[in-house]
C-alpha cells in the first residue's frame, strides 16, 4: 500500500536557526503514528508543516507528500484543498481553539457546509444542522442539541476538546493530525477523550498522527513511535520495541523519567 | 476546567440568558428621541427655521422652548433641525471612515511584513495631523462647503483611527488557535474575515465608532463654527453655537441650548455603543 503521508528530510528553519532538521518518516492509510519528544523539539512545527501552516517566518525544505500532493512549494489553493479532505488536527488547548463569539453548532456548521459543497451535497441549514448533531453525538456529547447553542466558555474543558475533534471528523480526513490534544485536561478527562480518539481513528479507518511528550498516552494509542530531539529523529519503530527496549540514550531516558513519574503517581505503564 | 462531559458548569443557563444592559437602553432612548426630532424636521417644525416668529433674543418661553436667536427666529426649531444634521453627518462620517478604515485595517492585517510596516507607518503619520485640520484642508481643497463635503472630510479624516484600530484588533485575533484551526479545516481568508476577525473585533470597534460619531458631529460644528460646514440655512448645532456666541453674555441660551443637544447625542451614542458591545460579546453579557 502506498503510504499517505511521506515526509523525507524536512528542514524547518528560522533565519537565525535550525528548527527540525532531516526529519524522514512516513503514515500508512489507517496507521497510528506517535511523535514524542521534549517540549521544544519541533513537534507542533512539524505538524503545521504537514498542512503547509508555518509561520511565515520560516521556511521548509524537503519533501512532504500528503495523499499525493507535495505541501512544499504548492500554492495557498491548494493548500486549502488539501486542509480538510487529506488532514485536520486538534490541538493542544481546546479553548483557544474555538472562536469564543460563536456558537459551538455554528462553528462545527461552518465546517461541515463548506464539506456538503465541496462534495456538491445539498448544504441547507436543516441539512448543516442534523449533520451538526450527528457529529456532536458522534463524539459522546451529552444533549447535543442544548449544547449546540451553548457559547465555548460555557462548555467545560473535555467538552470543548470534543467539539474541536467533531471540527476535525466533519470532514472524515485521511489523517487526523492530535497535537497533545489532552495536555490541558485532567487525568479523567484525558482517559476518555484518548478512549475517544482511538474509537473514532479505527471506525473511520483514519490514519493517526499522534504528537505527545507524555510516554504512557502515546504507547496505549499508536503502533509505531518516531522520536524527536532538538528537531532531529532519533529513533523510530514499533512502539513495544522503541519503549521497552529503547536503543537510543535519550528515548531511554525519557522512558526511565516517565516510569519513575508513573510509579510516583502509582498508574501502571 | 474539571469536570467529564456529563457535568456542565453551573453559570451556564444564567449566562445564555440575554440580560439588556441598561447603557443600551439609557442610551437608545436618548439617540432615539434625537433621532425621532430629527425626522420629524423633515414634515414639520415648531415655526418656519428661517422666518422672524418673536421679539429678538428672547429667553426661553412657552412659545419658544429654547428662545430666540439675534433675527427673532425660534430656536428650538433651529436645534431640531441641528438633531437631523449631527446625525446625518455623525452616521454618514462614520460609514465613510469604517468604509475605508476597516478595509485598509484588514488589508494591513493581511499584508507581508513590509507593506504591514508601510500601513503601521502610514496610519501614525495621519493620526498625527489633527482630524479636524485635516477634514479642513480637504474641504478648502474641495473649494465647497457644503454639508456633504463636510461629511466626506470627517469621514476621511476619522478613517486612519479606525484604521489603526482595526489592524491591531485584526492582528490579534489572527494569531489565535481558532484561526489555525479553521484554516487547517480549509477556510480561505475572506471566509475567515466574514466568519472570524470581524465578528471578534466588532465588539471593540463598534465602542470606537461611537466615538467617531461623537466626534464627527462635535467636528461638523467646529467646522460650521468656522464657516466651513454645512452653510445656512442649514442651522447645524455648530452654526447655532457660532451665532450665539457674540451675545454670551445677554443671552446665554442661545449657546447653552445647541449645547446641552450636542453634548446629550454624544452620551447618548456612546451609552449606546457600549451596551451594544456588551450585547454582542457572549463572555460579557449577564454582567453589568
Ligand atoms: N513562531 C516561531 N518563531 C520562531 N521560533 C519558533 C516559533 N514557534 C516555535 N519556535 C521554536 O521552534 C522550536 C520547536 O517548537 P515546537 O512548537 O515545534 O515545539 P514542540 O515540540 O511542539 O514543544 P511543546 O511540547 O512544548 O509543544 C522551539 O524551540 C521554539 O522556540
Ligand atoms: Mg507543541
Amino acid at each position: 500500500m502506498t503510504a499517505l503521508l511521506t515526509v523525507d528530510r524536512l528542514s524547518i528553519a528560522t533565519q537565525a536557526r535550525q528548527l527540525v532538521r532531516n526529519l524522514s518518516f512516513s503514515i500508512a492509510p489507517g496507521e497510528r503514528l506517535g511523535l514524542i519528544g521534549e517540549s521544544g523539539s519541533g513537534k507542533s512545527l512539524t505538524s503545521l508543516a504537514l498542512i503547509g501552516l508555518l509561520p511565515e517566518t520560516m521556511a521548509a525544505t524537503g519533501s512532504i507528500r500528503l495523499d499525493g500532493t507535495e505541501v512544499i512549494g504548492a500554492g495557498e489553493r491548494q493548500l486549502v484543498a488539501l486542509r480538510g479532505p487529506a488532514a485536520a488536527t486538534i490541538f493542544q488547548e481546546p479553548l483557544t481553539a474555538l472562536d469564543p463569539l460563536m456558537r459551538v453548532g455554528r462553528q462545527v456548521g461552518e465546517v461541515v457546509r463548506r464539506r456538503l459543497r465541496h462534495e456538491g451535497l445539498p448544504s441547507s441549514a436543516p441539512a448543516v444542522q442534523t449533520r451538526v448533531l450527528e457529529l456532536l453525538s458522534r463524539v459522546a456529547l451529552p444533549d447535543p442539541e442544548r449544547l449546540a447553542r451553548v457559547y465555548p466558555h460555557e462548555m467545560s474543558g473535555g467538552q470543548r476538546q470534543r467539539v474541536a475533534i467533531a471540527m476535525a471528523l466533519a470532514w472524515r480526513p485521511k489523517l487526523l493530525v492530535a497535537d497533545e490534544p489532552t495536555t490541558a485536561l485532567d487525568v479523567t478527562t484525558q482517559a476518555e477523550i484518548l478512549a475517544l480518539i482511538g474509537q473514532l481513528v479505527r471506525e473511520d479507518n483514519m490514519a493517526l498522527l499522534f504528537i505527545s511528550h507524555d510516554i504512557p498516552v502515546v504507547a496505549g494509542t499508536v503502533d509505531r513511535v518516531a522520536v524527536l530531539r532538538q528537531g532531529e529523529l532519533v529513533e523510530a519503530g514499533p512502539v513495544s520495541d522503541v519503549l521497552q527496549a529503547p536503543a537510543d540514550p535519550y528515548t531511554r531516558s525519557l522512558v526511565a523519567a516517565a516510569r519513575t513519574f508513573d510509579t510516583a503517581l502509582g498508574r501502571l505503564f | 476546567m474539571n469536570g467529564t462531559a456529563g457535568s456542565m458548569p453551573q453559570t451556564e443557563g444564567k449566562m445564555t440568558r440575554r440580560t439588556i444592559p441598561l447603557s443600551l437602553i439609557v442610551g437608545g432612548v436618548i439617540v432615539g428621541l434625537h433621532l425621532l426630532a430629527g425626522l420629524l424636521t423633515l414634515f414639520w417644525t415648531p415655526y418656519d427655521p428661517t422666518a422672524m416668529v418673536g421679539g429678538r433674543l428672547a429667553g426661553p418661553s412657552l412659545a419658544h422652548w429654547a428662545g430666540t436667536d439675534r433675527l427673532g427666529r425660534d430656536l428650538f426649531t433651529q436645534i431640531l433641525i441641528g438633531a437631523r444634521i449631527a446625525i446625518e453627518v455623525g452616521s454618514g462620517a462614520v460609514a465613510i471612515g469604517a468604509a475605508i478604515g476597516v478595509t485598509l485595517g484588514i488589508l494591513a492585517a493581511f499584508a507581508t511584513r513590509t507593506l504591514d510596516d508601510v500601513f503601521a507607518a502610514a496610519f501614525d503619520i495621519l493620526i498625527a495631523f489633527p482630524t479636524l485640520l485635516v477634514a479642513m484642508l480637504i474641504v478648502a481643497a474641495s473649494q465647497t462647503a457644503s454639508l456633504f463635503t463636510a461629511v466626506l472630510a470627517i469621514g476621511i479624516a476619522g478613517s486612519a483611527i479606525i484604521a489603526r484600530l482595526t489592524r491591531i484588533l485584526a492582528k490579534r485575533v489572527l494569531s489565535m488557535d481558532y484561526i489555525v484551526a479553521a484554516r487547517v479545516a480549509g477556510s480561505s481568508w475572506p471566509s475567515i474575515v466574514v466568519v472570524h476577525v470581524l465578528p471578534n473585533i466588532w465588539p471593540t470597534l463598534i465602542v470606537n465608532l461611537a466615538l467617531q460619531f461623537g466626534l464627527a458631529a462635535m467636528a461638523e460644528s467646529s467646522l460650521s463654527y468656522l464657516g466651513l460646514g454645512a452653510p445656512p440655512p442649514n442651522a447645524s448645532w455648530g452654526r447655532l453655537l457660532q451665532e450665539a456666541q457674540g451675545t454670551v453674555y445677554t443671552a446665554p441660551f442661545g449657546a447653552i441650548a445647541p449645547g446641552i443637544a450636542l453634548v446629550t447625542l454624544v452620551i447618548g451614542v456612546n451609552l449606546l455603543a457600549d451596551g451594544l458591545r456588551a450585547f454582542a460579546d457572549p463572555t460579557r453579557r449577564g454582567r453589568r
